[in-house]
């Protein structure tokens, strides 16, 4: 991360001083109501069963915690959820990988595929769920008419429970075009001679993107894979109007992800204690995974010159 | 630092840098592109492969927002029975003028006050040096890790006891405080405009809201709309929000995309509804179409704008 000023002892200018405070002030006044002070309060609630109509909240210790291994649905909400990002998190990386080094390679006409290919990100997200709602119809949907036209019969995607997680993996990859974009400024930013230097030695393709891309573009890589991780733990907006929007739920046990999970607790059945040590562990769960992820990614990743 | 160069601000800010990143890439370009002319059949054939599949969903919803119910499902991508009167019938099913307003406004509420109060608080970290800066802006970094989830019941409580519940507030209120990563990306840039250009401005006798306003604001207008349309596209997607806070409320106070959940679940066999899905996809193509239009005007600041996020790491 680029400083403003180099490290040294810097003699501070009271006049100067002042003013920065006062124009960080917003942010500061933001950050202890509604980051650390709800932070707080939220933990103090976790230890508590709260009344919504009284808004008393009554310390009942660490019950809250101690139901989250009791209430089976938590592990089961986890275990789809985990489910999901090892399944999704791999193949947006892979799909969104292959698309840029394929745009990196044109020339005339890049701008035009890039914008075709963003489209679906710009697509609200319940526009695309309520799409691929129908498109991923079990009987008559356009997915399944399309593998029958090749003599493969088309699974009950939001019906079969197997199938749950795929569909929306589906809709993910369909709206891969922002991890792309972020890979093909990584892969425009490697140095040619790189490249020259390499294909002299008589390195052919593959050891071109295995030796030279992707090491240069790891940075870009870490990066992806956290926040697409992290995503992939709060996916909420597709499983919602696919499943949850009303009480039509084919596959109630095969769609609860946890934050629908965690959703429903905390504001449909106002469980607000239960909630918020949901919360408090989907914290500590993607904490450890990014520290882990940090880990390996300092093994692996590249950072040139002064990042 | 050659990464920042592609913020489209600094490029017209320092052009002499610009220049020379530009340049590298005619030669990658030369180098890089297949030289077979197969090899460029190849390449263009998955490329359009590609591009069929992306728009597909699009050309599926527009056919379909032109049928009668009984022909949704022939997947045909031109009507059998062209029913433009879709979208006539849509208005009286429907309140979407409503709900498109609703989320207009929130949206041009989130946007405006997150830009303006994020490039406040981003110069304050850029450019005026205080104790303790390198630290607060490291915990401005670090609440971009904490999930939505662990702060949302809290929000939600004081929100209540503000008596703020059943009004727009909760969905655009905190924007005022301005947004981490929003912060990130106009400090980024202001730490791009030349020192010389505020110290100068200074010994001319101009304030530090001065500096701000009539310098900093004017030469970061490409960071500022890219701000913007973030967060104009990420209030006008925002369904959890309007779950938690307008859900109870009639159904002429939801906002677009709580209004297509409605819709999904009002047409629905499964929920009572006749399967009238043609009138789901006139919604949701009529909620997408503010998206494109925006997109269609400012591209670049959509691409400039993920690229850089891809460089905070």
């Amino acid at each position: 991360m680029k400083r403003g000023v180099p490290r040294q002892k810097v003699k501070y200018n009271r006049r100067e001083a002042l003013a920065g405070y006062l124009f960080i002030s917003p942010w500061v006044l933001g950050f202890l109501i509604f980051t650390a002070g709800a932070m707080i309060y939220s933990l103090v609630i976790s230890f508590s069963s709260y009344n919504l109509a009284t808004g008393a909240a009554r310390p009942v210790g660490t019950s809250n915690y101690a139901q989250l291994f009791e209430d089976p649905r938590v592990a089961v909400s986890l275990g789809n959820t985990l489910f999901y990002a090892v399944m999704a998190v791999p193949l947006e990386i892979a799909f969104a990988l292959i698309l840029a080094l394929l745009l990196s390679r044109v020339g005339r006409g890049a701008g035009v595929f890039r914008t075709l290919y963003y489209l679906p990100k710009m697509t609200p997200a319940v526009a695309t769920a309520a799409v691929f709602f129908l498109l991923l119809n079990g009987n008559s949907g356009a997915v399944n008419q399309a593998l029958g036209a090749i003599g493969i019969q088309g699974p009950q995607w939001l019906v079969d429970p197997a199938w749950v997680k795929p569909s929306i993996v589906i809709m993910a990859l369909w709206t891969v075009s922002g991890t792309m974009v972020i890979f093909l400024a990584a892969i425009k930013n490697v140095p040619v001679d790189l490249y020259e230097v390499a294909q002299i030695d008589g390195a052919g393709p593959v050891r071109r993107f295995f030796s030279i891309t992707l090491p240069m573009i790891s940075g870009a890589m870490f990066f992806n894979v956290i926040v697409l991780t992290i995503a992939a733990f709060q996916v909420f907006d597709q499983a919602y109007l696919l499943f949850w929007r009303d009480q039509s739920n084919a596959s109630p046990e095969a769609s609860l992800f946890y934050a629908i999970y965690l959703f429903q607790q905390a504001f449909r059945q106002f469980n607000f204690g239960f909630a918020a040590a949901m919360a408090w562990l989907l914290f500590v769960i993607i904490l450890l995974i990014t520290l882990v992820q940090v880990r390996l990614g300092n093994r692996f990743v590249y950072y040139e010159g002064d990042r | 630092m050659t990464n920042t160069l592609q913020t489209p601000g600094v490029a017209q800010a320092r052009p002499e840098l610009a220049a020379s990143a530009a340049r590298p890439s005619r030669w990658r370009r030369a180098l890089k592109q297949p030289k077979t002319l197969a090899g460029r059949v190849i390449l263009a054939g998955v490329l359009v492969l590609f591009a069929l599949l992306f728009l597909y969903p699009f050309a599926w919803l527009l056919a379909a927002s032109l049928k009668p119910r009984g022909e949704v499902f022939d997947n045909a991508l031109i009507p059998k029975t062209f029913l433009p009167g879709n979208y006539v019938e849509v208005w009286n099913q429907l309140p979407l003028l409503s709900w498109m307003f609703n989320s207009v406004a929130i949206a041009l509420l989130a946007a405006t006050t997150v830009a303006v109060m994020s490039s406040i608080v981003a110069f304050g970290f850029a450019y005026f040096r205080f104790p303790g800066r390198g630290l607060l802006f490291g915990l401005v970094l670090a609440t971009m890790m904490l999930p939505g989830a662990v702060t949302m019941i809290p929000i939600y409580l004081i929100w209540k006891e503000t008596g703020l519940l059943g009004t727009w507030v909760p969905l655009w209120g905190m924007n005022l405080f301005g947004s981490a990563f929003y912060i990130f990306l106009q400090r980024q840039f202001f730490l791009g405009v030349p020192r010389e250009l505020f110290e100068a401005a200074r010994l001319d006798g101009c304030s530090a809201w001065g500096l701000f306003w009539r310098i900093a604001m004017p030469l970061s207008i490409p960071s500022f709309i890219i701000v913007f349309l973030f967060e104009f596209q990420a209030s006008w997607n925002n369904l959890q929000a309007a779950l938690i806070y307008l859900n109870a409320g009639s159904v002429e106070e939801f906002t677009a995309p709580l209004g297509i959940a409605y819709a999904m679940t009002k047409y629905s066999p499964s929920a009572g509804g006749q399967g009238d899905y043609q009138y789901v996809m006139v919604a949701s193509l009529l909620v997408t179409l503010p998206m494109l239009i925006i997109f269609a005007f400012g591209q670049r600041y959509f691409v400039e704008g993920v690229a850089t996020q891809g460089r905070k790491g």
